[in-house]
């Protein structure tokens, strides 16, 4: 069984990092022929630098928007952030100290991630816009987060897991020497939901985590009039 | 005018978010352009026996050549924030309308022969087929979107919804199921010059009885000069301002600052206009091509700067494009940017104090701004972000006493749309036009009562003839909207006088 998970892992992420290299290749190489930056735009490219960041980290333009929306997204993606840094503490060895620094606020980052995701799912039930706009695929990307925060949960809180176990399976992976995995539901539960994420990022809306660094609208530095911009098969017009 | 086939929406202090209301506004569309609209513009006359295949061939070469186009259809995550920010969503409660719900339309195709899941598991994440119904559908909402920016606003990826449209119209009009509206104007500016067609004698006519009401007014020579070869300054302005009001009274007032300026300027017939339909309908190609007649225009007169009249989506083009389109601008004075607005001149003049203005002759009026999007949301004035929307007011209240700005989440970049831009401005389009004007109609009526303003400002040729129709339908005066330049006209004061054998007519038999 633990081979098989071994499998899994190896594929997953080897789809989750050819799939988002395949995907960031193409945006990069597809031009943008037109200065387009919503405006007020900075005029340089450290201004760009610092609008991307609010975006990233703050997600400044829906905080303009809907606030509930907001904090939900923010709670959710804040909490994913701690919870995905304190997972590394699996993978290296020794742990290093910004990591082990964040520890104590892992727990409360699980909480915050899955509340923050139960927010999102209601509103996507019950505001009648949000509803209408909604693919199947939607809730079960929803669905698919929740269950893999709440059975990481029930690991640190009711059905502890050897996580020593684990930390030897995953660095075996890394060396191809082979480990046994704990077999119990959570973890399992818990470890085919990671899998299947990641199998599925590079094909879904989670495009939006590199999409959001080549929009064209937050990327571009407001400066057309200063220097020409050109894409290149808008220069083959002119020799033409 | 045919009003009541439609019902004007009531005003009140507020506009709610509606509970949305599918197919609200499905039976509206706009003719489809003809043979003769569509030729010259390099479509094919007539829809094409095989516009599903070309559909999603063209469908293909736009995502192979615009960022824009395939980021955002990638990167949407539906958490719904831009469904309450679009005009015609709110004044229609058709949910296609929701700049989300639009961009699904077009989505769902590219999901279905562009990715795997949409490839494999099409019900699973909402692909569908390109078919008669969803090209229907393409055609009447993607003609229901002023292209106006603001969903990018609140958009966490600042996806731009213009954008997909743009690419939407694009792919219809290669399949030969253009707009007529749009596409019967370019045609227009190909063959004449202008979207009006007026030619060079209508428009040298036009101006010269320009400046006998100018000259019987304040006994002053203005002059409103046409192809005039080694003048500093092209001017490049919308057709409205030749004639429409109050579209014409900012012409007469650029005119009167660059008199008192002192500079020397030029209309050109072959580049009478300055908006540019190309972007309206996607066509890079088009678009280019109706650009490059300034570059030819400003070449052949030997001019040192441009400068365009108040327009929006023409300012787009301009500032933003211009330079890609039809640059490098090498050939003018490096000293200006290329090119400038008329209001960054007349705002350089007063802080220079070139210009006498005398506010007191607007103290009949109160006044308010109306950001046009294309203006607020895609583009600059000056040297600073947000110049645009400074600027502007700056060059009103040195005009006007009285000015005050309307609610903070209806100006600036968060302005709402005149409900009449990006290819809209069509009576076949009418309902839409009034239904989207609601948010800018609530936020004036608001103002109007809350600080007695009288009378809204525009820097759009779109924005002010949109107004002119719409505002009665909402119990409003259609001359309550005004051009800034008008502003600026009826305050300049002309000390440069004319010496009188240079007044027009001077010499000539007077037989009227
Ligand atoms: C660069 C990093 C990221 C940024 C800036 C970002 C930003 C956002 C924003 C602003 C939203 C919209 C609000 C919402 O509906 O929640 C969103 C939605 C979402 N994000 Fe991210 N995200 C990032 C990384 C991730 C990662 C790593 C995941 C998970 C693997 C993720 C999963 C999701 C999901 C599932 C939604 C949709 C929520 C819903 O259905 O309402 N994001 N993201
Ligand atoms: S660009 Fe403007 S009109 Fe078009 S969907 Fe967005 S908000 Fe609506
Ligand atoms: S705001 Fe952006 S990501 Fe959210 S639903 Fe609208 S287009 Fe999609």
């Amino acid at each position: 069984m633990s081979t098989v998970y071994a499998l899994l892992f190896i594929v997953a992420t080897i789809v989750l990092v050819l799939g988002l290299a395949r995907k960031i290749v193409q945006y990069a190489k597809t031009p943008a022929p037109l200065k387009i930056p919503t405006t007020p735009a900075p005029v340089t490219q450290t201004g760009v630098v610092m609008r991307m960041f609010r975006e990233v980290v703050f997600f400044e333009s829906l905080f303009k928007s809907t606030k509930w929306t907001w904090i939900f997204s923010w709670m959710f993606h804040m909490g994913l952030f701690v919870v995905l840094a304190r997972h590394v503490r699996y993978f290296v060895d020794p742990v290093p100290l910004p990591i082990a620094l964040i520890q104590p606020f892992g727990i409360y980052a699980g909480f915050a991630m899955v509340a923050g995701l139960g927010g999102l799912f209601l509103r996507r039930i019950f505001v009648d816009r949000v509803r209408y706009i909604s693919a199947p695929s939607d809730y079960l990307m929803l669905l698919l987060l929740i269950f893999i925060g709440f059975s990481g949960l029930m690991m640190t809180f009711l059905i502890h897991t050897d996580v020593v176990m684990v930390k030897q399976f995953f660095g075996g992976l890394f060396t191809f020497s082979g480990g046994e995995l704990p077999m119990d539901f959570a973890l399992i539960m818990h470890l085919t939901l990671v899998a299947v994420l990641m199998i599925i990022l590079p094909f879904s809306k989670l495009l939006h985590i590199p999409g959001i660094f080549f929009s064209p609208s937050r990327n571009q530095v407001d400066n057309p009039r200063e220097k020409r911009h050109l894409a290149p098969w808008a220069k083959k017009l002119e020799e033409s | 005018m045919a009003k009541a086939k439609f019902e004007t929406p009531e005003l009140s202090e507020f506009v709610d978010v509606p509970n949305i209301e599918e197919g609200a506004m499905a039976h509206t569309t706009c003719f489809v352009a003809k043979p003769e609209h569509q030729e010259p513009l390099g479509f094919p006359g007539e829809k094409v026996d095989d516009w599903h295949d070309r559909a999603i061939e063209k469908m293909g070469d736009l995502l192979s050549r615009y960022r824009s186009f395939r980021v955002y259809l990638d990167s949407c995550v539906k958490c719904g924030s831009c469904t309450d920010k679009c005009h015609y969503f709110l004044g229609t409660k058709d949910p296609k309308n929701m700049p989300v719900g639009r961009q699904d339309l077009l989505r769902k195709v590219y999901r279905r022969y562009f990715t795997f899941a949409g490839k494999y598991f099409p019900k699973l994440v909402g692909a569908a087929d390109l078919t008669e119904e969803v090209l229907d559908d393409w055609y009447s909402y993607f003609h229901q979107c002023s292209q106006c920016r603001r969903c990018s606003v609140f958009c966490p990826y600042g996806i731009d919804t213009a954008e997909i449209s743009m690419a939407a119209r694009e792919i219809m009009a290669q399949v030969g199921v253009g707009q007529k509206y749009c596409n019967e104007i370019i045609a227009k500016v190909f063959k004449i010059g202008n979207n009006l067609g007026l030619p060079g004698p209508a428009l040298a006519d036009t101006l010269e009885g320009l400046e006998e009401d100018v000259y019987d007014e304040d006994e002053v020579a203005v002059k409103y000069p046409l192809d005039v070869k080694g003048a500093d300054i092209l001017l490049v302005t919308p057709s409205a301002d030749f004639f429409a009001e109050p579209h014409v009274d900012g012409l007469i007032g650029y005119g009167k600052v660059f008199h008192e300026a002192g500079v020397s300027w030029t209309l050109s017939t072959t580049a009478s206009e300055a908006a540019n339909f190309g972007m309206f309908i996607g066509s890079y190609e088009n678009m280019r091509r109706i650009s490059l007649r300034v570059r030819e225009a400003a070449l052949e007169l030997g001019v040192k700067r441009i400068v365009f009249g108040e327009c929006g989506h023409a300012w787009r083009v301009a500032y933003s494009f211009l330079n890609t389109l039809a640059g490098p601008f090498d050939f003018l004075d490096p000293d200006y940017p290329v090119p400038q607005h008329i209001c960054e001149f007349t705002w350089n003049e007063i802080q220079q104090g070139t210009l006498e203005l005398d506010k007191s002759e607007n103290d009949d009026k109160t006044l308010t701004f109306h950001d046009s999007c294309n203006v607020a949301r895609a583009t600059r004035m000056g040297d600073t972000p947000g110049g645009q929307f400074d600027i502007p007011r700056n060059v009103i209240k040195a005009v006007c006493n009285n000015f005050y700005d309307m609610e903070w989440d209806t100006i600036h970049e968060r302005t709402f749309c005149c409900g009449g831009g990006g290819g809209l401005l069509t009576d076949d389009l009418m309902e839409i036009r009034v239904k989207g004007a609601l948010p800018r109609m609530t936020a004036l009526q608001n103002v109007m009562n809350e600080k007695g303003v009288t009378h809204m400002a525009a820097i759009c040729a779109i924005c002010k003839s949109q107004f002119t129709k719409v505002l009665p339908y909402y119990g409003m005066d259609m001359y309550q909207i005004v051009s800034v330049h008008q502003l600026v006209s009826d305050a300049i004061v002309l000390n440069r006088k004319t010496p009188p054998e240079e007044a027009p007519g001077y010499g000539e038999d007077d037989d009227d």
